[in-house]
C-alpha cells in the first residue's frame, strides 16, 4: 500500500474539535464568571450537550452581536436548509420511496441538512427565522406543481433533490463576500458550501449525470430547473488568458454565483405563500 | 537565475464578451480593476509594472508570504499545479485495472485541475512563484487503488486548504473565485470518493464531514506540510 501523510484523513471527533474548542474556552471564560445569556447557562446547567452547544454556539459567534448583514445572510442560508432538510427527511422516511443503492447517500445528506439547520439556528440564535411551510411538488402551495409526484417517484425526487443542491453552492458562494470580516461565520459558511458541493455531485451521478456542471446545462431536468443553471456557462475567469481550447473543461471547472434574489425566485415555487 | 522577463498576452474583449456573470463581482470592467489590483499588490512588494503588460519578476524564490492575497493565490497555484500534473501522469499511463469510465473521470478532473492552474497563472502575473518540480512518493501509479486514493487525498486537501484560506483573503474578488474553484474541488472529491466505494456515504463521509455538517478545514501552514513533500524544493513559508 501507498502510504502518505495526508493517506488517513484526520478523523474528526463527534464535534469538531476546532469549534469544540472554542466552545471548552468559552464554557471556561463562563465558568470564571464571564457575562453570558440565560439560554447559554440553562444549557450548560441542563448538560443536554445539543442544547448547550447551540446555545454556546450562538455566545461565541455572536459575541458583540451579529451586524444585520451577517443575520440576513444567514437567515437566507438557514432557509435554504430548512427547505433541503424537511426535503430530505421526508424523502428518506417515505416507505418505499427510495431504491436500495440510493439510500446510504440520500440519508447521508438528510443528516447533514438537519446538521446544518440546528448549527445555524444556534448562531442565529433569537434572530432565527421560522421555518416556511413547503411544497415541494413547486407548485406554491397548490401541491400540483411540475414536482408532484416528487414522494412518489425516486427519479422526480433524485431531481428536485439535485436542483435544491446544485442551487445551494451557488447561494453560498454568491454570498461569501458579504461575510468577509466576520471570520468565524464564514468560515462555517464556506465549509457548509463544500459539503452542499459533495452533496450536488453524488445526486448528480445517481442520476447519471457527471459530479459537475457542463455549460448551463440542466443535465435531463424539466425546464422548471433552467434557472438554477443560468450563467454557469461563464468563461469570464479567463478574462486574463487566452481561452483554453477546451471550453466544456473551462465552464466545469468554475462553479458561478447567483444572487439571492435569483435564489429566491428560484425556490419561490417551493414556498406556500411566497417568500 | 534572479531576474526575469515576461511578456503576457491580454487578450482583446471578443475572448470574455460570452458572459460577464450575473451576479459576480466580475461585472465589466474587471479587467480594469484586476489589473488594478495587480499593480497595487506588484507596488507593495517593490516590484514594477510596465504599461506595456511586460513585467519584470524576481524569480528563483520559493517564498510564500501568506500575509496578503497574492501569497494565498500563488499557494492555491501551487497546489493547482501538483493536481494538474498528478492527473496529467494518470491519464498519460492509467492503470490496467481501472474499471469503465473511470479514465473519462480522471480526464476531465485533469482538465479542470489544468484549468485551475492557468487561471491562477495568468491572474498573478508579475507576483507568480514558480512551482518546482513534482515528485511522487509512495504513490502507486499502476494500481486503481493507489491513484484513486492519491486523487481522494489531493482532492479533500485542497478542499480543506481553501476553507481555511479563505478567511484571509482581503480581496471580495479574491474569495469569490477562490469559491468558484473549491466547490469543483469537493465535486472531485465526493466523485473520487463514490469511486472508492459506491452508493455509500462516503462521498461527504463522518471522516471529512462533522457532526455540525461542516467539511474539514485546515490552515495553510497544515495544508503545505502536508503537501511539501510532492515537490522537488521546498516552499518557504511567510506569515503563518
Amino acid at each position: 500500500m501507498p502510504t502518505t501523510d495526508f493517506l488517513e484523513p484526520k478523523r474528526l471527533l463527534p464535534a469538531d474539535p476546532e469549534i469544540a474548542a472554542r466552545l471548552a474556552r468559552r464554557q471556561a471564560e463562563i465558568d470564571g464568571g464571564a457575562t453570558t445569556s440565560a439560554s447559554t447557562r440553562a444549557g450548560l446547567m441542563m448538560g443536554g450537550a445539543a442544547i448547550a452547544t447551540a446555545a454556546l454556539a450562538h455566545d461565541v459567534f455572536a459575541q458583540g452581536g451579529l451586524p444585520d448583514i451577517v443575520v440576513d445572510v444567514l437567515n437566507f442560508a438557514l432557509t435554504l436548509e430548512h427547505l433541503e432538510a424537511e426535503f430530505y427527511v421526508r424523502g428518506v422516511g417515505t416507505a418505499g420511496l427510495i431504491p436500495g443503492d440510493m439510500r446510504a447517500p440520500f440519508d447521508q445528506i438528510r443528516k447533514h441538512e438537519v446538521a446544518h439547520v440546528a448549527f445555524l439556528q444556534g448562531v442565529l440564535g433569537s434572530r432565527a427565522v421560522a421555518k416556511p411551510t413547503f411544497d415541494f411538488s413547486g407548485g406554491a402551495g397548490s401541491n400540483n406543481g411540475p414536482f408532484a409526484d416528487v414522494f412518489r417517484n425516486a427519479q422526480t425526487f433524485a431531481a428536485v433533490a439535485q436542483t435544491f443542491e446544485d442551487t445551494g453552492v451557488r447561494a453560498y458562494k454568491g454570498q461569501a463576500a458579504n461575510l468577509m470580516g466576520h471570520d468565524d461565520v464564514l468560515r462555517a459558511a464556506l465549509r457548509i458550501h463544500s459539503v452542499e458541493a459533495r452533496h450536488a455531485a453524488q445526486v448528480r451521478r445517481m442520476r447519471g449525470q457527471k459530479g459537475w456542471i457542463t455549460g448551463s446545462m440542466p443535465g435531463n431536468l424539466p425546464d422548471a430547473a433552467a434557472a438554477s443553471y443560468k450563467g454557469e456557462s461563464n468563461k469570464f475567469q479567463f478574462i486574463l488568458g487566452q481561452p483554453d481550447s477546451n471550453t466544456q473543461a473551462q465552464t466545469e471547472a468554475f462553479d458561478e454565483t447567483l444572487t439571492k434574489g435569483q435564489v429566491l425566485a428560484i425556490v419561490k415555487p417551493f414556498i406556500v405563500g411566497g417568500m | 537565475m534572479s531576474n526575469m522577463i515576461e511578456h503576457h498576452e491580454i487578450p482583446g474583449p471578443e475572448a470574455y464578451v460570452d458572459s460577464a456573470p450575473v451576479g459576480s463581482p466580475w461585472g465589466n470592467g474587471s479587467r480594469r480593476e484586476f489589473l488594478k489590483l495587480a499593480a497595487a499588490g506588484a507596488a507593495s512588494l517593490g516590484l514594477t509594472t510596465t504599461m506595456s503588460g511586460c513585467v519584470i519578476a524576481a524569480a528563483g524564490t520559493r517564498k510564500l508570504d501568506f500575509r496578503d492575497d497574492f501569497g494565498i493565490l500563488n499557494f492555491a497555484y501551487a497546489l493547482e499545479t501538483l493536481e494538474s500534473r498528478f492527473y496529467a501522469k494518470v491519464v498519460a499511463s492509467p492503470p490496467a485495472d481501472l474499471r469503465s469510465g473511470e479514465l473519462q473521470i480522471l480526464k476531465d478532473i485533469g482538465d479542470h485541475e489544468k484549468a485551475h492552474a492557468r487561471f491562477l497563472k495568468r491572474s498573478l502575473q508579475v507576483l507568480r512563484v514558480e512551482v518546482p518540480m513534482s515528485v511522487w512518493p509512495g504513490i502507486d501509479f499502476t494500481r486503481r487503488q493507489g491513484v484513486l486514493t492519491a486523487a481522494r487525498n489531493f482532492e479533500d486537501l485542497g478542499v480543506a486548504g481553501y476553507n481555511g484560506a479563505g478567511t484571509r483573503l482581503r480581496l471580495a474578488e479574491f474569495l469569490t473565485i477562490a469559491g468558484k474553484i473549491v466547490s469543483v474541488e469537493a465535486r472531485h472529491a465526493a466523485v473520487i470518493r463514490d469511486l472508492l466505494n459506491p452508493n455509500s456515504r462516503d462521498f461527504a463521509g463522518d471522516d471529512v464531514v462533522d457532526a455540525n455538517g461542516l467539511d474539514r478545514v485546515l490552515e495553510p501552514g497544515e495544508v503545505l506540510a502536508q503537501a511539501q513533500k510532492y515537490f522537488a524544493e521546498p516552499y518557504r513559508a511567510v506569515g503563518l
